[in-house]
């Protein structure tokens, strides 16, 4: 990412929608009005200073237009980039272009979904694919279920080592008042719940609620005027493998392994300076290959990482704080709610499941079928 | 050359189907051979493209069982062909859960009908060279 100043731009607000089951007709764009302005509220903004609008959702086909109709603001710049559920990452790299550009002062990204209410095959509707379709793959659960096959075929990784990860995810969640689930969760209760894809149970996918969220973005400069204390972006990347799963060359190794050095490299910090990650996931295998894809352990070695509580609280690496996609919150399109929890460690504002000292916060994006990813690093002041 | 106005790449792929072949194509220019079919070749863009039958020998790379309710376990798979392509599959004539992978598998056709367009699958070839 030549050209995006590590630092250039903060976050500034941030905030979730309803989240859980909405009343009936409420409607995706609902939830994005409403954190909008919650987000704003956060930092002291006014819907008149937004002139920057991010939104990527699946019940709306054309985002920036819908939000922009129901507030009425005419945004100066905006962007629909639609890659699943790490749009929201891309759309930071694309907003810190803007304001690094001055094309825009105030941007703010948002989203919804009310994917439990209406069905996620109402909310998700897949593309026919003549080659994938006939054979009836759960999508996208076959797909990261193919992964994690390859994944314990050429590494020795075990279904318990998944359920590590939802293990994790619960303890967490424990400690959300946000969390979706309250109650607590076993190894033994991920191995022996309902099998949905082969090695994957219910309680190895990822949760279907209904919600959303937004997050203001500014220079530097503004950041520094407003109410509460500037999360930095330090680093971002990207990058796109495939669409369908079959065109997946490696089913072991994801395109973290791109966008997480060039997130690093933009951000002059290594793995060992993050304090806390942020990492979609919408399967148990999910953690387990980016932990290795953005280096946190080597190749294959993820499952045996996450092991014996590893990234629970109390263990060696704090992941997904808020209890994740699989306990916590997933409406859909997770990805803004990944950084949400980031922004808010690096805030100190997350209570019982605050990381102590956490100055610098790893959020990670994945869309589509381990088809896009994207990493942004977020950073407190003492980290410029 | 590909004349879309003429013919369509699945519409190749399928009148291959429909005579009990599994085609591939292979870009010219480096003889890399590739799958879904396409107008373009990936990666160098050209359209000097040529059709090939494949053998129909592959190798199971990866494989899930689906649970659908009220159904059987069903397999999908990830099919590398022994000619250096892959593509999403299933193997039949076996359990769901007995697909294996690094499983050789020989290809045939599942035929179409009025709604649907005649796809491959696999059955267990042994230990097929």
């Amino acid at each position: 990412m030549s050209g995006l100043k590590k630092g250039s731009i903060a976050v500034v607000g941030a905030a979730e929608s309803d989240l859980g089951l909405v009343a009936q007709h409420t409607t995706p764009v609902d939830l994005m009005a409403q954190a909008t302005m919650r987000a704003l509220d956060d930092c002291g903004l006014k819907l008149k200073d937004v002139d920057g609008l991010f939104v990527a959702a699946t019940q709306v086909r054309m985002g920036p237009m819908s939000l922009a109709e129901y507030l009425r603001i005419k945004p100066k710049v905006f962007d629909g980039t639609q890659i699943g559920g790490s749009s929201f990452m891309t759309h930071v790299a694309h907003a810190q272009m803007a304001i690094q550009l001055g094309l825009c002062e105030v941007a703010v990204i948002a989203y919804g979904s009310t994917q439990r209410s209406v069905s996620r095959a109402a909310a998700s509707p897949r593309e026919f694919n003549p080659y994938e379709t006939p054979y009836r793959p759960i999508l996208p659960i076959s797909a990261y279920a193919m992964a994690a096959a390859r994944h314990m075929h050429q590494y020795g990784t075990k279904r318990e080592h998944l359920a590590e990860v939802a293990v994790a995810a619960r303890k967490w969640a424990l400690l959300n008042p946000k969390a979706w689930e309250k109650e607590p969760l076993t190894i033994e209760q991920v191995l022996n719940a309902r099998m949905v894809s082969y090695p994957f149970t219910v309680r190895d996918c990822c949760l279907v609620v209904d919600g959303g969220g937004a997050i203001v973005l500014t220079s530097a400069a503004k950041a520094k005027t407003l109410k509460k204390k500037p999360v930095y972006v330090l680093g971002v990347g990207e990058t796109l493998s495939h669409a369908n799963i079959s065109s997946l060359p490696d089913f072991t190794v994801t395109g973290a392994s791109v966008s997480g050095p060039q997130a690093f490299k933009m951000a002059g910090v290594k793995p060992k300076d993050v304090n806390m990650l942020s990492l979609y996931d919408a399967f148990t295998i999910n953690p387990i290959l980016f932990l290795e894809d953005l280096g946190f352990c080597p190749k294959g070695e993820g499952g045996r990482f996450v092991a014996d509580g590893a990234i629970a609280p109390g263990g060696k690496l704090p992941v997904n704080t808020s209890g994740g996609g699989l306990s916590y919150c997933h409406p859909g399109m997770y990805g803004l709610l990944v950084m949400i929890e980031a922004i808010r460690q690096v805030r100190g504002e997350c209570g019982e499941r605050q990381v102590k000292n956490c100055d610098v916060a790893l959020a990670h994006g994945n869309g589509g079928v381990l088809s896009s990813q994207c990493t942004v690093i977020f950073g407190s002041e003492n980290t410029l | 050359m590909t004349d879309l106005t003429k013919q369509s790449p699945l519409g190749v792929y399928v009148e291959h189907l429909n005579k009990g072949e599994l085609a591939y194509q292979v870009n010219k220019d480096t003889n890399k051979a590739f799958f879904y079919p396409r107008a373009i070749a990936p990666e160098t863009g050209s359209d000097n493209i040529e059709w090939r039958v494949s053998k129909g020998l592959g190798t199971v790379y990866t494989t899930t069982a689906v649970h659908y309710k009220g159904e059987q376990p069903l397999n999908v798979a990830m099919i590398d062909m022994d000619e250096g392509y892959r593509l999403m599959s299933r193997v039949e004539d076996i359990a769901a859960m007995d697909v294996k992978i690094g499983m050789r598998v020989k290809f045939k056709v599942h035929p179409g009908d009025d709604k649907a367009l005649p796809y491959p699958v696999f059955t267990p070839a042994g230990d097929a060279k």
